[in-house]
């Protein structure tokens, strides 16, 4: 018996770490019956790291990798010849249980394949999140899978339990997923995420007038694309990414570099590397987006259709725009400085407040954690003006780039290595 | 130069600033000092009223981020961290307003900054306990902290945890917090033999969890800087996963 959990746990890991979603953050859901768990004050925690560096934080399984679908990129499609194991009801409860009780994770990420239909494989899911909830009194972290195609009251059901839901576009654009996916279609997973988005709404609105309304999806809903499986450019995904922020009002776009698991010729074949420092740069752009007030057009248009590997998206920015620069840190509005290549928001908000008391120099904006071997280019502060006047932005991009050292260096390197 | 010797715990801390405030003396932990033939030490006599007196006073300055700050800084037990806390005390309390986010001060720069190391290492126990269940229904977990922060991290456990028994020991400054489904004690044992204390299903849900741990991972983006830097390895010990 035992083994054959460890046998299915194996697989149906295995099967579902390709989902890169790992946040347990967001939720208000308090321990208030006196039973297990607490999602609040909503700060996720990271219980371990596997030699990939990726964080565990959720226990991320899927219900079963059996499916009736076969999308290309995707390790269980119907015709990959693989071991395919599901797990029962309670086998998952018992160890989201067990797990959680020993502080190993912060809650359930639960995926699956399709079996049978969208509904059956909703309605199991659903119900391993109900019986956590009211028979186990469970107040952790549960994200679940939204399956396209699910009815709308399964997905009603599934936002009562869950913390948070999310659709996975799977690819970027249309063209990509009917290469790959042809089953699959846009409309479908936009559906879902439609459904939810006016939901979430329409029960906020209610909470503003009604005392008792249930909770849901307090955490919200996310979404994932998956990149370098198709032709998409940086541009294709750092829009739609803009565009689906603010048109389903999502918490989080994933970005899932992809790992070559076939000889498929329609896909990047086995031993490709995974793009690894594209899916960093990204997560940079998408950060800019939500955090510094960057607009997607800024960041990439069709003039600049990829993102620069070389330096990070704000300095690629700031290096097209030196019009915009020096900014004087001691008076310049905040969200002006939070555009400094070098300054993060943690060193903006310090900035903000420490120079109310006096106006800063560079040693003191260097004890406040901003980088001074980048910001010095774009800002003028108490003690005397811009490091170097005149620079071009090729000879600021030199500069800077002859004082770091890229951690994805050897993997931009022209240079092939035989295995 | 007179040395103020204090018996290590906050109270007694607050009570040495209260005694040493006007002198020009340093303040430090009577345990930890080396007695030296130059100075003369006056021992501290931990008095709450005293202690209370300059945390109203505090109070009355600073916001409950701040004073939250500053009692983790305490916990940093940095070497000289009195010295620090005693520089900032006298800065918050010399200034008419509130000096508390003036970053481009040193003493405040620095509480900051200690603090936020300290808020880390709490936050990496609430990552990295590891509880393991007794026969007696304990769920158990040994620590080793950089920073004496048990105290910070019990309200977290509490509400998390409170259908069950649990208690996580600092094996570095030997005590422990212990929850009885009511409240939370502090407690002292004898760290002795440790076979044969855990439930029959404890070995169980640790394989368990180790096959979970192997079959997450992508062998395709192996990546050990990363892992290291957001879990180094003197937190190793404690963790199933990577035993």
């Amino acid at each position: 018996m035992q083994e054959r959990v460890h046998e299915k746990l194996s697989i149906l890991a295995d099967a579902a770490k390709y989902d890169v979603s790992c946040a347990s953050s967001g939720s208000d859901r308090k321990n208030t019956n006196k039973g297990l768990g607490n999602a609040h004050p909503g700060m996720g925690i990271c219980h371990s790291y596997t030699p990939d560096g990726r964080c565990i934080s959720l226990l991320k399984i899927l219900l079963t990798n059996y499916c009736i679908y076969d999308c290309a990129y995707c390790v269980s499609r119907k015709s990959n010849d693989i071991k395919r194991a599901a797990f029962t009801v309670q086998e998952v409860v018992d160890l989201t249980i067990n797990f959680y009780r020993r502080n190993y994770i912060e809650g359930l990420f639960l995926s699956s394949g399709i079996f049978k239909d969208p509904d059956y494989t909703m309605e199991r899911m659903v119900r391993i999140a109900k019986d956590l909830r009211t028979t186990h009194k469970f107040n952790g972290y549960i994200h679940l899978k939204a399956i396209p195609g699910a009815s709308n009251e399964l997905m009603q059901e599934a936002g009562m339990y869950a913390d948070r839901l999310s659709v996975n576009l799977e690819l970027p654009t249309e063209e990509g997923l009917k290469l790959l996916a042809p089953e699959k279609k846009r409309a479908d997973m936009i559906q879902p995420m439609n459904y939810l988005k006016n939901e979430i709404i329409r029960l906020d609105d209610e909470r503003k007038v009604l005392k008792k309304v249930p909770t849901f999806v307090p955490a919200g809903q996310s979404t994932q694309v998956i990149v370098g499986a198709g032709k998409e450019t940086d541009k294709d995904i750092v829009h739609l990414a803009s565009r689906f922020y603010q048109q389903f009002q999502l918490k989080r776009v994933y970005y899932s570099g992809y790992v070559p698991i076939s000889n498929d010729a329609r896909l990047p074949g086995l031993g490709n590397q995974v793009p690894m420092m594209r899916e960093n740069r990204l997560y940079q752009a998408d950060w800019l987006m939500r955090f510094y007030g960057f607009k997607a057009q800024e960041l990439l248009d069709d003039t600049h259709p990829q993102l620069d590997t070389e330096v990070d998206p704000k300095l690629s920015w700031a290096l097209r725009n030196l019009h915009l620069f020096p900014v004087d840190v001691n008076i310049a509005d905040k969200m002006l400085i939070a555009r400094v290549p070098g300054i993060g928001m943690n060193s903006v908000n310090k900035i903000i407040a420490a120079r109310s008391f006096s106006a800063l120099g560079w040693d003191q904006l260097q004890q406040l954690g901003v980088q001074i071997n980048r910001a010095k280019y774009f800002i003028t502060c108490k003690k005397g003006a811009m490091e170097k006047k005149d620079l071009t932005s090729e000879q600021i991009r030199r500069q800077i780039l002859s004082q770091s050292h890229s951690k994805y260096q050897n993997l931009h390197s022209p240079q092939l290595s035989l295995f | 130069m007179e040395i103020y010797l204090y018996d290590s715990s906050f109270e007694g801390f607050l009570t040495a600033v209260f005694e040493n405030y006007k002198t020009k003396g340093v303040i430090r932990k009577e345990n930890a000092f080396v007695p030296d033939m130059f100075a003369s030490t006056i021992r501290v006599e931990t008095d709450p009223e005293k202690a209370d007196r300059v945390w109203a006073g505090l109070s009355k300055k600073l916001s409950a981020d701040a004073l939250h700050q500053y009692f983790s800084v305490f916990l940093s037990e940095l070497e000289n961290i009195e010295d620090q806390l005693l520089n900032y005390t006298r800065h918050v309390f010399e200034n008419q307003v509130s000096v508390e986010r003036d970053f481009g001060n040193h003493f405040v720069l620095f509480v900051a900054q200690t603090a936020r190391k300290v808020h880390r290492e709490k936050h990496r126990m609430e990552a990295f306990v590891r509880f393991q269940l007794t026969k007696d229904g304990i769920y158990f977990s040994l620590v080793s902290p950089d920073y004496n922060v048990l105290p910070l991290i019990i309200k977290h456990f509490k509400d998390r945890y409170a259908d069950q028994r649990w208690m996580i020991y600092d094996k570095v400054r030997n005590y422990g917090i212990y929850y009885d489904l009511e409240k939370v004690d502090t407690v002292w044992m004898e760290m002795d033999k440790q076979e044969g204390i855990w439930d029959e299903t404890e070995g169980d849900y640790q394989a368990l969890w180790q096959t979970y741990y192997k079959g997450a991972n992508i062998a395709g983006r192996v990546n050990r800087k990363l892992q290291l830097q957001h879990m180094p390895k003197r937190y190793w010990k404690y963790l199933p996963e990577l035993r």
